[in-house]
C-alpha cells in the first residue's frame, strides 16, 4: 500500500525520465529534473539539520517551485508556499503562525522576503540548494521513517477574525484524493493539464499529483491569460492542453464574449470546474464548443484535501438550474447534519459534513479553531471518529443528488474562492480613521459590497486594504455612510443594508 | 470620457486612470476588472466587445480602450 506521495515520482522517473513533467511554456523541467532538484533540496535540509518542520516557498510560480516543494518533502518537512500576489500583511501572518527555519527564495522574492519579521527562519536560494551533493543514506531512512498521517503542506484560507487558517494535509488524504480524482476524470500518461490555479491553494494538487502518478504534463498557463480570451483559448491549443480544473470565472471568461467564434480549443476532452455556480447559458456555450468532452461539477473545502463530490454533467438543466455538486468520491461520506445533530431526512436541509480519509490535519498551530470545525461525529458515541463540519447548507434533490443550498454564516464564495465577510471588515476596522464597517455579498452580480462610517475617503481606503487582503477579498463597491443603521439589540443590521443597496 | 473614468474608478479608487498606460502590464487590472469593465462598457455606451477585441493593447490605458468604444460606436 502506498503510504507517501513521492512514491509516485520515484516511480514514474524510472518509465519516463525524458518526458516534460511541468512547464509554463518558457522553462520547463522533465522528470528526472524534478527528481533530481527534489533530492537536493531534501539532501540540503538534511545537512541543515531541518526535519519534521514547516518550510516556507517564496518563489514564483513556475516549474522549479514545484520542485521545491517535492524537495521539501523529500527532506521529510512540509511546505507552506508563499506568494507575491498576497498582500504583505497576510504573508506577515502567516510567517508568524509557522515560525519556519527556512524559506526557500528565487533571485525575484529574495529581495522581498527580507522585507518581513522572518520570525529566526534563514533565506535560501533555490538555485544554491539544487547544488547539494544528494545524501542518498540519509533520504532513504528519512523516506521509510515517514508515515501516512505525516503532514506535506500547509495552506492558508480566510477566517472570520481577520487571522487566515493554516490547513495541513498529510499523505494519506492527499494519496486518497489523487486516486479518487485520476479515477473520477480518467487522467493517463497522455494527459496534458492547463493549470489556472495559483500554487498557494491546495487546488493546484489536481495538476500537480497526478502529473506524477501517470507522468503526465502540466502546464502552468500564465495569469495574464485569463484576462484574454482568445490568447488562453490559443495558448490551450499550443500546447495541445486536453485538460483543465477551472474555477467558473475562467470559464466563462472564454465563453461570455463568444471566443468559440474565433477560435475553439481543439485538444480539450476533460473540463473540470468548482467552487461556484456555473451559469447554464455559459456552460451550454461550452458543451455546444465542445460537444465530445466530459464535464464534470466539483465541490470540497481546502480542510478536505481538494475536492470532495462530483458531478458528471449529462442532461439537459433549465436556465435557472443549479449544476448538483453530486456525490462524494469513494472513501468519504457526506453527512447532512440538522441543527439538532441528526441526519437530514429525505429533501430537507442540512449542512454538509464530511467523514473519511480525506480530512486533513487541522489548522495548524491553531487547537481552539481546529476544535470548531473537526469534531466527533455526533452520530457515533462509541468511538473517537472525527468529521468536518463545512457550514454550507445542501439538500438531496428528488435524483438523490446532493445539492449546495447556501451558507451557513458570513462565509461567502467569490471568484472561486470562499471568503469569510468578516475577515474583510476586521481589517477595514483595524485602520484608525473607521469607526464601523459590514460587507454585503451582491450575489446577482458577484460583488463585494463595504459600507463604512469614518473619516478617510473611498480611494484611501481602497489603498490601504490593497496591503492587508488578497486581491480576490477586495470589495467590489464601497460606500460611505453617516451612520450604521443597527437592529435593536445593537448589531449591525445588515437586512438594511441589503435592501438599500438593492434599492440603489 | 468622464463615464468611461467613473466606470475605472469604481473598479479602482486609488489608481489614477488619466495618467496611467500600464493598466495590464502592471497588472492593475486583472480577469475580474476587464469581465467587469466590458459589461459595464455595454450598459453604458451600448456597444459589445468581443473577444477578438479583448486584447492587451486596447485595455493598457483609459485613452486605448475609449479608443475602442468610439470605434465601436461608429461601426454601429
Amino acid at each position: 500500500m502506498q503510504n507517501h506521495v513521492l512514491k509516485y515520482l520515484n516511480e514514474i522517473v524510472k518509465k519516463v525520465p525524458d518526458k516534460t513533467a511541468y512547464s509554463d511554456g518558457t522553462v520547463s523541467l522533465m522528470f528526472r529534473e524534478v527528481y533530481a532538484q527534489s533530492r537536493s533540496v531534501g539532501s540540503f535540509l538534511y545537512k541543515k539539520g531541518i526535519y519534521k518542520k514547516p518550510v516556507v516557498v517564496f518563489m514564483q510560480r513556475a516549474p522549479r517551485e514545484i520542485a521545491a516543494f517535492f524537495g521539501v518533502i523529500t527532506g521529510g518537512d512540509f511546505y507552506v508556499p508563499v506568494d507575491e500576489e498576497m498582500p504583505a500583511g497576510r504573508i506577515q501572518l502567516i510567517l508568524d503562525n509557522v515560525k519556519s527555519p527556512l524559506v526557500i527564495c528565487d533571485e525575484t522574492t529574495a529581495e522581498k522576503a527580507k522585507a518581513f519579521d522572518l520570525k529566526g527562519g534563514e533565506i535560501v536560494l533555490y538555485d544554491d540548494m539544487i547544488g547539494t551533493g544528494i545524501e542518498d543514506e540519509a533520504l532513504e531512512r528519512i523516506y521509510r521513517s515517514a508515515v501516512d498521517t505525516d503532514p506535506i503542506y500547509i495552506v492558508f484560507t480566510s477566517g472570520s477574525t481577520g487571522v487566515p487558517k493554516g490547513v495541513a494535509a498529510c499523505h494519506r488524504s492527499v494519496i486518497d484524493y489523487i486516486e479518487q480524482l485520476s479515477e473520477v476524470l480518467a487522467f493517463d500518461g497522455n494527459t496534458v493539464f492547463g493549470s489556472q490555479t495559483p500554487l498557494y491553494f491546495d487546488a493546484c494538487l489536481k495538476e500537480l499529483y497526478p502529473t506524477l502518478k501517470f507522468g503526465a504534463t502540466t502546464y502552468l498557463i500564465p495569469r495574464s491569460c485569463f484576462s484574454f480570451p482568445v490568447a488562453l483559448v490559443e495558448y490551450l491549443n499550443r500546447y495541445q492542453i486536453n485538460t483543465i480544473c477551472w474555477v467558473v470565472s475562467a470559464l466563462t471568461m472564454v465563453s461570455a464574449f463568444d471566443t468559440f467564434q474565433t477560435v475553439k480549443p481543439e485538444y480539450l476532452r476533460t473540463v473540470a470546474f468548482g467552487s461556484e455556480v456555473f451559469p447554464i447559458k455559459q456552460f451550454r456555450r461550452w458543451r455546444e464548443a465542445l460537444p465530445e468532452a466530459t464535464f464534470t461539477n466539483l465541490y470540497g473545502p481546502t480542510e478536505c484535501t481538494g475536492m470532495c463530490c462530483y458531478y458528471r454533467v449529462e442532461r439537459e438543466f433549465a436556465d435557472d438550474e443549479a449544476i448538483p455538486i453530486g456525490r462524494p468520491f469513494e472513501n468519504r461520506e457526506v453527512l447532512l447534519l440538522t441543527a439538532d445533530g441528526r441526519l437530514a431526512g429525505e429533501g430537507e436541509e442540512g449542512e454538509i459534513c464530511v467523514r473519511g480519509t480525506a480530512l486533513t490535519l487541522g489548522y495548524y498551530n491553531d487547537p481552539v479553531r481546529t476544535a470548531e470545525a473537526f469534531v466527533q461525529n455526533p452520530l457515533n458515541t462509541a468511538y473517537p471518529e472525527l468529521i468536518y463540519r463545512t457550514g454550507d447548507i445542501g439538500r438531496h434533490n428528488e435524483k438523490d443528488e446532493l445539492v449546495f443550498v447556501s451558507r451557513k454564516d458570513f462565509q461567502i464564495k467569490h471568484m472561486g474562492h470562499r471568503i469569510e465577510l468578516g475577515e474583510i471588515e476586521v481589517n477595514v476596522d483595524m485602520l484608525p480613521e473607521i469607526r464601523m464597517s459590514a460587507c454585503i455579498y451582491d450575489t446577482k452580480k458577484g460583488k463585494i459590497v463595504l459600507y463604512f462610517v469614518g473619516d478617510i475617503s473611498e480611494k484611501e481606503l481602497t489603498a490601504a486594504l490593497k496591503t492587508k487582503l488578497p486581491r480576490y477579498m477586495l470589495p467590489n463597491r464601497i460606500f460611505r455612510i453617516e451612520s450604521m443603521p443597527l437592529t435593536a439589540n445593537g448589531k449591525i443590521d445588515r437586512v438594511t443594508l441589503k435592501r438599500s443597496y438593492e434599492a440603489g | 470620457m468622464e463615464e468611461l473614468l467613473d466606470i475605472l474608478k469604481s473598479l479602482h479608487a486609488d489608481v489614477d486612470f488619466e495618467k496611467e498606460e500600464h493598466l495590464i502590464d502592471n497588472m492593475i487590472l486583472d480577469s475580474f476588472d476587464i469581465v467587469t469593465l466590458i459589461a459595464e462598457i455595454n450598459d453604458v455606451f451600448d456597444v459589445t466587445i468581443t473577444a477578438g477585441n479583448i486584447k492587451p493593447e486596447n485595455f493598457n490605458s483609459a485613452k486605448a480602450l475609449y479608443a475602442l468604444i468610439q470605434k465601436l460606436e461608429d461601426e454601429d
